[in-house]
């Protein structure tokens, strides 16, 4: 092993100074929803949660997909799920979207939607106090009101303390 | 069958914050040295494997194409693979199979990442991992998946934070020693855990830096490497192994992808029992309950075991079993796929017995290293015999 390495680190007073281009891309996207998730967020829009079932594993697929990917079969079988759920995991967050700091923690979790067999998805937590999260706390869906929603993710506010605590 | 795959030398640059020298360049600076270090010139090269993340970090599209250069294929047989965050030690699979097939005798294996690019930081770059349709609009942070997976891990084995943080002290320490280092220093649990919170459970020092660097080593067929080197190192297992992006429809507390890179690797290298039979291994670290993580993954503990393992000193460069010697990528820095190059090319220096002031007090015959990536998904495992 040769005792001299290369590079030359640039601290930011030196990058400041040093030659340099820029570019900021400017790229935008649409994204279709596809099949699946077309009819999830249409269920969102009505205040309901959907999830598909895979006739060969009987698991109950939330998000849903058009395929199991396990049993690489079709998928058609809708089911209407609660709007409750279980804790799995969260995190408390002081980033925003862009790493900025913030005073309000976010409060990502992972939600298992109940009847779905531990499956679930991203969404956040509201009307709790950060410090008495729990692993495994039960939750309900806190949906935005009808006229506002519009088949997104979003439609569902967050998930707040099921049975009025925690 | 196979044919038998060696390393015979290996290079890297400083790992830095930010590195005024261009990705092109580091990748020459990173080849040049590994190719030196085997004996060879360019011209004795007949392919190249390289690895590298996103064109989105750098800005730059076909990015392998534009590192094509620095990597030495100028007119070669050249391919870039790309598995996220486990692409560094993929390269490891990446080159092996060019040599194995015997298609080529030698092989040059590079990785490179400037993350300093993406100005001020690469969080935008970063975001476009998460769900385009169900999970963006949420506003996620990269740090948001870590968080929960740590925080899943922890509470499924009731690991204190305190047990998850002497992972950074000690790879931090580990990385003092790193000429290439970024970040090694000199830290306790306690800095750890006084550190900013960034997404509970994760705090400042819980996290690798960005990073800027490259790492680069020659791979040779038996016949080769034998005539070049007294003291080749063999590759002697490659895993790697996917899972679902559908993240949240799997329990995060362990990493099943890396469990079965491991098992394919370990078949492979005839490893039955995976802790006696491994003397030391780099598992990436990104951030610290990642080495945790993955050494269960690895099969080098039982589930929920490591946290003690680490406590108890097993861990550390002197005890029964070290991981991440080098110091990581929590100690000498992150650029994604040049991080995992570089535990293998710590393989390759420990297991000869040039690891300086890094090398390991006892006599090495097997090391591991791994890598890890995506929305928590991707499992890469080489395994290196001297």
């Amino acid at each position: 092993m040769s005792k001299e390495y290369p590079g030359n680190p640039l601290n930011s007073k030196d990058f400041k100074k040093a030659l340099k281009t820029k570019y900021v891309p400017t790229a935008e996207y649409a994204w279709s929803a596809g099949h699946a998730i077309n009819r999830f967020l249409t269920g969102l829009k009505e205040g309901r949660i959907l999830g598909i079932k895979c006739r060969s594993c009987e698991r109950i697929l939330v998000p849903p997909r058009a395929f199991c990917e396990e049993c690489f079969i079709s998928v058609d079988e809708w089911v209407e799920l609660k709007d409750t759920g279980t804790v799995n995991t969260f995190a408390i967050s002081y980033l925003d979207t862009m790493a900025n700091r913030i005073k309000k923690p976010l409060l990502p979790a992972v939600i298992e939607i109940d009847g779905a067999g531990g499956n679930g998805f991203l969404h956040m937590l509201g009307e709790v106090d950060p410090k008495k999260i729990k692993i495994g706390m039960k939750v309900k869906a806190v949906w935005k009101p009808a006229k506002d929603r519009k088949g997104d993710i979003t439609d569902i506010k967050y998930f707040k303390p099921a049975r009025g605590g925690v | 069958m196979p044919r038998r795959v060696a390393m015979i030398g290996a290079g890297m640059t400083k790992f830095m914050r930010r590195a005024n020298d261009t990705p092109k360049e580091m990748a020459f600076e990173a080849s040049k040295m590994a190719l030196d270090a085997a004996g060879l010139e360019l011209k004795d090269i007949e392919s190249v494997a390289l690895g590298t993340a996103p064109d989105a970090f750098d800005g730059v599209h076909m990015k392998g194409e534009y590192l094509s250069d620095g990597a030495g294929s100028f007119l070669k047989p050249y391919t870039r693979s790309f598995v996220g965050g486990g692409t560094g030690v993929f390269t490891g699979a990446h080159g092996w199979w060019h040599i194995a097939s015997g298609m080529f005798d030698t092989c040059l294996v590079v990785g490179e990442e400037k993350m300093s690019s993406a100005h001020p930081h690469p969080q935008g770059a970063f975001l476009t991992i998460f769900d385009n349709l169900i999970e963006r609009n949420l506003g996620p942070n990269l740090v948001w998946i870590f968080a929960l997976e740590m925080n899943r891990y922890m509470t499924k084995h009731n690991i204190k934070k305190e047990d998850i943080a002497r992972v950074s002290v000690k790879n931090k320490g580990n990385a003092l020693d790193h000429p290439c280092a970024q970040l090694g220093m000199k830290i306790t649990v306690d800095d750890v855990l006084n550190s900013e919170t960034l997404a509970w459970p994760v705090q400042r020092l819980d996290i690798s830096p960005t990073s800027d660097g490259a790492a680069a080593f020659v791979l040779a067929s038996e016949e080769v490497a034998k005539r070049v080197t007294d003291d080749p190192i063999w590759i002697e297992g490659v895993g790697w192994n996917v899972d679902t992006t559908i993240w949240t429809n799997r329990d995060l507390y362990y990493p099943k992808y890396v469990e079965y890179a491991a098992r394919m690797a370990y078949k492979m290298a005839g490893i039955h029992n995976p802790p006696k039979d491994i003397d030391f291994a780099e598992p990436y670290d990104p951030f610290d309950y990642k080495e945790l993580h993955h050494m269960e993954g690895l099969q080098l503990c039982r589930k929920g075991e490591a946290p003690i393992l680490t406590r108890e000193g097993v861990t550390a460069r002197d005890g029964d079993l070290p991981t991440c010697p080098s110091g990581g990528a929590l100690g000498v820095g992150n650029p994604i796929a040049a991080t995992g190059v570089m535990k293998l090319c710590e393989l390759y220096w420990q297991l000869r017995g040039e690891a300086g002031k890094r090398q390991i007090p006892k006599d090495l015959r097997t090391g591991v290293a791994q890598a890890w990536g995506d929305l928590m998904q991707v499992g890469t495992v080489v395994v290196m015999r001297r």
